[in-house]
């Protein structure tokens, strides 16, 4: 040892994180990341084959396979997809939720989960409403578990039926007359054409034309994403699954519910704070609802929200008439939209919602027939 | 009568300036004295049988290390930890002296707990110093009767766990505890930033935290209230207030810190290892053995510690030693305890990053883990080995390189991110008070 050295830190060089030992199982979706694009693709293609095969062929793929869905928060949408997805492949299902189980006497969620696995669960859907539960989750059990929904942080399946839904309306025909990434934006399909006459309420089935994703997908198209980034687990999982396929994404909304950070998540973010301009360069819009119950004590004058980041009517029609309009779900409308563009040609609001079944089917059956090779089923 | 001789090790004592072989003979839980190798008198009558010999050829004999900083979680909650088990751990880990904070349940704000805690029924194998409660129940509004409690026995005042958020108070704390001489030690946290009305942060504030959808405790929080804190020492610099700060994680208070030495105040600083080795990026997944108040850093922040321990800006190095129960820490990240265990695996980390790989001198870093922690609490006779101190006695080989197992610690509790991490010097023997507490293989 030689005390005559200057020490300095820079001598010292503590190790850095261990990579993640997560998914431990290969059934499993805790990430939208945790998917490579070869998987993304085959999700994709099952989804559509599985939808437009015979139900009553398709019911025996998961015969008597037993699916639990735990939730504890409310849900409409994620919670009646999984279970129709599941269901029509012909798994038994059974819901556990907070406020109807021993949850509500303070079990934990490592004994909940292992009480249904003990019951002969097989996977475990589960919504929390803390960030990383799944992986919790997942770690006890180590039963493949799909994430639909953790607290602020991630909501895979939704990004995948938002890219499903993207992709049926990229007009491959356009994309390549324009093969090139920034020469100018995609044209996106004509939302009337496709739609025909049919109003929103029974849209007309507009399936995808592309299942094969690569990274250059979605390049020359820019998803504009608004409103309450800050606590949307939806942003999060699009921002991480839409910029590995070449789409640029955009981050819209005021400061304390878009933190500039927030375009560090990965690579392909940026933060346009004006929504005219945003809308301006979009071809998908992405809007969110303001989530009250996260809000938590956050000073927020909904007005002046509403006059600066609600999708109007006009607003649309000016600065983006070709670009369709998604949200996740639920809608308030009068806040982040209207109820008109709510209902509009460009909304494929239900669209995203019905591409949930089929997205779902998709990750239920890989979640089950990975725990087969695995040998797990109890 | 008991008399215990220390042979042929390499005595390492910075606050005595000695660094060289030297034969120690201990006896009544005193240093009765210390010679060059084979040149012990032994007089005052001991000799023969009533002598065991401990062996040290090859190993470095220092101050027993001193944990400015630990919670032993009794009285109330035995189940993540007790005296006996903490104290266990700590001789494990070389410490001979331990300062146990305030926040137990109840809250050790009187003198009957500070008692309780160093009654012999605590079966405590290392010396504990209880750190007494600033305020009432650590509430951060009335301040205890710091006399009282220093006449049983607290060698500091603390809210730690909590801020003691209040300008008024925390002058009045200052004030008061200078009269009595003793140190204030401040949790640092404007837990009007870090905690929301439904919400609590539970990692740093950054592009980790907002990627893992989790609430952030930016630095601010930090390094705002230290600097309040100084401010407030700078006024009552007629009254040698002394401010200790907690745990500093974060450059921007430590530059705080820097600055007011530089002036001429009484404040010091600890940091604990998990602050000078990881950073946030270890949260990985929700791993909740990386949650910790104040939470892991940027990189960043992190170098600023290890480079404040090389420059001398850092007094003391502490554990922040916080047990929590195996199920207490198998939830959701949000909702797990903050804290890890350090006891077993301060010195282990020291060694290994401080001296072997950043050259720092090995009397530099027992001086953080000994002489410098009891100058900051005045522990007197302790931190040094001369004739008369106490025979707190470490005797570690300092070459010695192992693998730390969490599951065969001596703690009740086994909740640190360090399992499984390389370590460099072993503990062979831990001696308190002239009785072995630890034989180390």
């Amino acid at each position: 040892m030689s005390p005559s050295a200057t020490p300095t830190r820079r001598q010292i060089h503590p190790p850095p994180a261990p990579a993640s030992l997560f998914p431990y199982h290969p059934g499993s979706l805790l990430s939208a990341s945790d998917l490579t694009l070869p998987e993304i693709s085959h999700i994709l293609a099952r989804a559509t084959a599985l939808e437009n095969q015979d139900p009553l062929t398709r019911d025996r793929i998961l015969a008597k396979r037993r699916v639990a869905l735990l939730f504890y928060e409310s849900s409409t949408r994620t919670r009646t997809s999984f279970e129709l997805a599941a269901k029509g492949l012909g798994a038994d299902t059974t819901l556990v939720s907070s406020l109807s189980s021993s949850i509500e006497k303070g079990e934990t969620l490592k004994d909940t989960g292992l009480t249904l696995r003990a019951l002969g669960a097989e996977t475990i859907i589960l919504r929390h409403n803390s960030s990383g539960a799944a992986w919790l989750l997942e770690a006890e059990t180590r039963l493949p578990i799909l994430n639909a929904g953790d607290g602020m942080h991630e909501h895979p399946t939704q990004a995948l039926l938002d890219l499903r839904t993207i992709l049926a309306h990229l007009d491959p025909a356009t994309k390549a007359r324009h093969p090139e990434r920034d020469k100018g934006p995609v044209i996106l399909s004509d939302r009337s054409a496709a739609q025909g006459v049919e109003g929103p309420a029974s849209p007309a089935p507009t399936p995808p034309r592309i299942d094969q994703v690569t990274p250059e997908t979605l390049s020359g198209v820019t998803v504009t994403i608004v409103g309450d980034i800050l606590h949307s687990r939806v942003a999060r999982s699009n921002m991480l699954l839409l910029p590995r396929l070449g789409a640029r994404v955009l981050l819209c909304g005021p400061k304390e519910l878009l933190p500039e950070l927030a375009a560090q998540v990965g690579p392909g973010i940026e933060i346009e704070r004006n929504f005219e301009a945003a809308l301006r360069q979009s071809q998908v819009v992405m809007m969110l609802r303001i989530q009250a119950e996260r809000l938590a004590g956050m000073q927020l004058d909904l007005e002046e929200y509403k006059a600066n980041y609600q999708l109007t009517g006009p607003r649309l029609a000016t600065q983006a008439p070709s670009a369709i309009v998604m949200h996740p779900g639920p809608i308030i409308r009068g806040l982040e939209v209207t109820a008109g563009v709510a209902d509009g040609v460009q909304s494929v609001i239900l669209e995203q919602v019905r591409n949930g079944v089929a997205i779902r089917m998709a990750v239920v059956e890989r979640a089950l027939l990975a725990a087969n090779q695995q040998g797990a089923r109890p | 009568m008991t008399a215990l001789v220390i042979r042929g090790g390499h005595l390492i004592d910075p606050a005595a300036g000695v660094d060289g072989l030297k034969d120690i003979l201990l006896k009544d839980g005193r240093v009765a004295e210390i010679a060059g190798p084979g040149k012990l008198k032994l007089t005052n009558g001991a000799s023969g049988p009533d002598i065991q010999t401990i062996d040290a050829t090859g190993l470095t004999v220092a101050p027993g290390l001193i944990d400015m900083h630990v919670h032993l979680r009794e009285p109330g909650q035995g189940y993540k930890e007790t005296i006996a088990s903490g104290t266990a751990a700590a001789a494990a880990g070389g410490f001979t002296s331990v300062a146990a904070m305030p926040n137990t349940r109840p809250v050790n704000d009187s003198p009957e707990i500070t008692r309780w805690m160093q009654a012999p029924e605590r079966e405590a194998v290392v010396r504990v110093f209880p750190i007494a409660a600033a305020t009432r129940g650590s509430k951060g509004e009335a301040i205890n009767d710091f006399a009282a409690l220093k006449s049983a026995g607290a060698v500091a005042v603390s809210d730690d766990g909590l801020p003691i958020l209040k300008d008024s108070v925390m002058r009045e704390t200052l004030a008061a505890a200078a009269r009595v001489g003793l140190s204030v030690i401040q949790h640092a946290e404007d837990t009007r930033i870090t905690h929301g009305s439904a919400w609590v942060a539970s990692m740093n504030a950054g592009p980790t935290a907002f990627r893992l959808g989790l609430r952030g405790w930016p630095n601010e929080a930090e390094s705002t209230i230290v600097e309040r804190d100084i401010r407030l020492v700078q006024e009552l610099r007629d009254a040698r207030a002394h401010l200790h700060v907690a745990h500093i994680s974060t450059a921007a208070a430590l530059a705080a810190v820097r600055q007011a030495r530089r002036n001429g105040l009484r404040v010091t600083c600890e940091v604990t290892p998990h602050h000078f080795l990881l950073t946030e990026e270890h949260v990985g997944l929700y791993s909740t053995n990386a949650k910790m108040c104040p939470p892991l850093r940027s990189a960043a922040d992190r170098d600023a510690m290890l480079e404040a321990i090389l420059d001398g800006v850092v007094d003391a190095i502490a554990t922040d030693h916080a047990p929590h129960a195996v199920h207490e820490k198998e939830v959701e990240f949000e909702n797990a305890p903050n804290g890890i265990t350090g006891l077993e695996t301060a010195l282990g980390l020291s060694l290994r990053w401080l001296y072997n790989e950043g050259k720092l001198p090995l009397g530099r870093i027992l001086s953080l883990l000994s002489a410098q922690p009891a100058a900051l609490l005045n522990l007197k006779g302790r931190g040094t080995l001369t004739v008369g101190s106490f025979a707190d006695v470490v005797v570690f080989d300092p070459k010695a390189e192992w693998t730390y197992n969490a599951r065969q610690t001596r703690s009740k509790s086994r909740n640190t991110p360090f399992d499984g991490w390389a370590m460099q010097g072993k503990v062979r023997c831990t001696i308190s008070e002239g009785r072995i507490a630890y034989v180390g293989g």
